[in-house]
């Protein structure tokens, strides 16, 4: 059991929204006179949740609302929580960008936040200038930095450019560059922002595996990432917080599976038919998407032994090279997988008639219990897309019409996607 | 868990006191401003022909202005020194005092994108950029005293003097004057952004009424007082006084001098501090 090295005590965060103008200095005045007077600030008693889906009436907004947790030392926490849901707010308090309306942290050891990569780069320094401007913002010493430029040379891997400016850097070279500085910060305590989210596959995965290293060497980090996966990978511990409140704190994966299953009504209501507007400028346009089971049933809910058909229907107004249409699903935020019709037919990406067409597009079966989005598009392939649709429909699979005790494969077997493979004795 | 409860490192709180002023923090990372100040320095003339003779361009030309403008066709006296000299003098230090509060005064708004992704004591920040505006005036005080020596060795009028030694405190003065005026303005403009309109010309019209463009000395009475309200007033008859040995060296103007810049500094730094926290809020 370590120490703990954070200790987070009933932390809210106000923000006032709109804009600022001569409004703003009536509401300055009153505060000041309330605190002359020896009062509370009165705009503290107002405010509600940060619910971007429900239209509020007050000017002020609690982004965050009574926050507490612990962390202990050598812990990686993983903070999840939809967008808005405070995550930022959060991060921006522990690494004293603002500060809290109510409500304190304290904390233990050397804190090094990276809310962001290259802060403060400068476009006209060359590489080596920038480490050390870039090391020094971040809270390094000169000595420091000079200690360990080779190391983060060797791990940006751009040491044949490191007295170029850092403007003629591709800009994978540009992040490299930036994370190798961040990763080499000696400080006890780490808070990382999707900066990850940046960079080549490759790079990616080093920098996990660095962020590992620190997080296996007694050093505490906290990492807010929409990636379950990498931070399921990296983390122990999970901060959950919706609208502003927290809602679970603990192991990771409880908390992972708690994201996922959590119902978010406002972002995610069932859409299973959906008709667009005629878009005659566009050269090929999408006209309706809908759902329906094997009897051509239009519904969002489906058993999960059910078989589920997307119906695509889109209009092409002239003919366009390498044209495909496609669907993306998701399954709570996460790409399960795309398909594309050039996949069977790949005479579309040649010629691709003048008219309108409707598929059927039958989906994997089955589908495990969840909820379900598909994103759809008509892209000239890996260019642009001519339209696209994100969230076109949504659906929900439960499971009705069986006992899951047998089929678990439907529900809580672990993996993302379900399926029934061939089995077949040969021996 | 009690004897725990002492040691923490960092606490975050909403509020501090006016007089949480963090000079440690500041020392702690020394290191930064270097870092700003060399940036600033090297980066400004990168991809230019000249570099840093542009430093010596500009108060050059400036001087050469006005001694065609105001020591030729307007017949300003320049109290028998040469007028090459005797403005480039007052511009020389009017432009470090200026620059200083121009540069600092958007600190916040300027710097808001690195401010709002890493802490670290924003006050580096305008110190980083009254250090740098020193190295510049460096260059330019090397020039002026380029020209000191020119005049000195051709028999002209004037007399470096003893005085020579008060300069170190009223390069020190400029700058905090600059600084505290500067940080005031900056902590003012994150809300309402009015003032920032004021500064750009208010620094400018300043300096007609402060004796650059002419000696103090030759002003009648009445006027003489009201232009020594211009708390930088004092200090460049005195800069004059020192490298030309003419001028008037009055010891009141000076100490107000003094006075109103400590005043204007000690809120300047408290007004910021109480800003920098939450600021990114606002601006």
């Amino acid at each position: 059991m370590g120490n703990t090295v954070i200790k987070v005590e009933d932390l809210s965060k106000q923000y006032r929204l709109g804009e600022f103008g001569s409004g703003t200095i009536t509401h300055d005045i009153n505060r000041w006179w309330h605190k002359i007077r020896g009062k509370n600030d009165p705009y503290l008693k107002i405010g509600e949740t940060n619910n971007r889906a429900v239209k509020g009436d007050s000017e002020y907004v609690w982004s965050l609302r009574d926050i507490n947790f612990d962390v202990k030392q050598g812990d990686a926490v993983g903070i999840i929580g939809r967008n808005g849901a405070g995550k930022s707010t959060l991060l921006k308090l522990l690494s004293r960008t603002t500060a809290p309306t109510l409500g304190s942290i304290k904390i233990r050891g050397r804190v090094a936040s990276l809310l962001e990569v290259g802060t403060g780069f400068h476009p006209e320094l060359s590489g080596r200038e920038n480490i050390f401007l870039n090391g020094a913002i971040l809270g390094m010493s000169k000595t420091e930095i000079k200690r360990k430029f080779d190391e983060i040379v060797d791990f940006s891997g751009v040491e044949r450019y490191i007295d170029t400016p850092v403007k003629r850097y591709s800009s994978g070279m540009y992040v490299r560059l930036a994370f190798a500085v961040a990763a080499h910060l000696e400080s006890e305590i780490m808070i990382v922002d999707e900066v990850l989210a940046v960079g080549d596959y490759e790079f990616q995965r080093k920098c996990l595996g660095k962020m590992q290293d620190v997080s296996g060497s007694g050093r505490t980090v906290l990492f807010v990432s929409h990636n379950i996966g990498s931070i399921k990978a990296l983390c122990n511990k999970g901060i959950y917080l919706k609208h502003g409140n927290l809602i679970k704190k603990g192991d990771i994966h409880d908390i992972a599976d708690l994201y996922m299953n959590d119902a978010d009504t406002d972002t995610l209501a069932v859409v299973s038919d959906v008709s667009y507007s005629d878009k005659p400028e566009k050269a090929a346009y999408i006209k309706r998407v809908w759902l329906s089971n094997n009897n051509h049933t239009i519904k969002g809910e489906y058993d999960v032994l059910e078989q589920v058909y997307l119906n695509f229907h889109y209009k092409v107004n002239s003919s366009t090279m390498g044209f495909s249409p496609m669907v993306q699903i998701e399954k709570d935020g996460m790409m399960l997988f795309y398909s594309m019709l050039s996949d069977v037919d790949e005479s579309v990406l040649d010629h691709q008639e003048i008219g309108e067409f409707t598929y059927r597009v039958k989906l994997p079966y089955p589908l495990k219990k969840g909820k379900y989005s598909v994103n759809v598009r008509l892209s000239k392939l890996r260019l642009y897309d001519i339209d696209a649709v994100d969230k076109a429909i949504v659906f929900h699979t439960e499971e009705v019409s069986f006992d899951p005790t047998n089929k678990s494969f439907a529900a809580f077997r672990a993996g993302l996607i379900a399926n029934i493979l061939d089995w077949k004795l040969v021996k | 868990m009690k004897e725990q409860e002492e040691d923490w490192t960092l606490v975050i709180k909403p509020n501090s006191g006016l007089f949480d002023l963090q000079f440690k923090e500041v020392w702690r990372y020394r290191d930064l401003l270097q870092m700003f100040v060399r940036r600033d320095f090297v980066a400004v003339y990168k991809q230019t022909i000249l570099g840093p003779i542009w430093f010596f361009i500009q108060p050059l030309f400036t001087t050469i202005t006005f001694t065609i403008v105001f020591g030729r066709i307007a017949g300003i006296s320049t109290n028998g020194v040469p007028p090459l000299l005797f403005y480039m003098a007052g511009i020389v230090s009017w432009n470090y005092f200026a620059e200083c509060l121009n540069t600092t005064s958007t600190t916040f708004i300027q710097n808001a994108n690195i401010f709002g992704k890493v802490y670290f004591p924003r006050m580096i920040m305008p110190l980083s950029i009254v250090v740098s505006n020193l190295l510049k005036f460096g260059v330019q005080l090397f020039l002026l005293i380029l020209l000191l020596l020119y005049y000195v060795l051709t028999g002209a009028n004037v007399q470096p003097n003893l005085y020579l030694l008060l300069v170190p405190v009223l390069i020190l003065l400029m700058a905090a004057l600059g600084l505290g005026f500067g940080m005031l303005i900056s902590a003012m403009t994150t809300k309402y952004r009015d003032l920032k309109f004021l500064v750009t010309f208010g620094v400018q019209l300043a300096m007609y009424a402060s004796p650059v463009i002419y000696p103090l000395s030759t002003l009648p009475e009445k006027y003489q007082l009201f232009i020594a309200a211009n708390p930088m007033s004092g200090i460049i008859e005195a800069f004059r006084f020192a490298f030309l040995g003419t001028g008037l060296l009055n010891w009141g103007y000076l100490g107000y001098s003094t006075l109103f810049t400590i005043v204007i500094l000690a809120i300047g730094v408290i007004t910021f501090n109480k800003v920098e926290k939450s600021f990114m809020d606002t601006v």
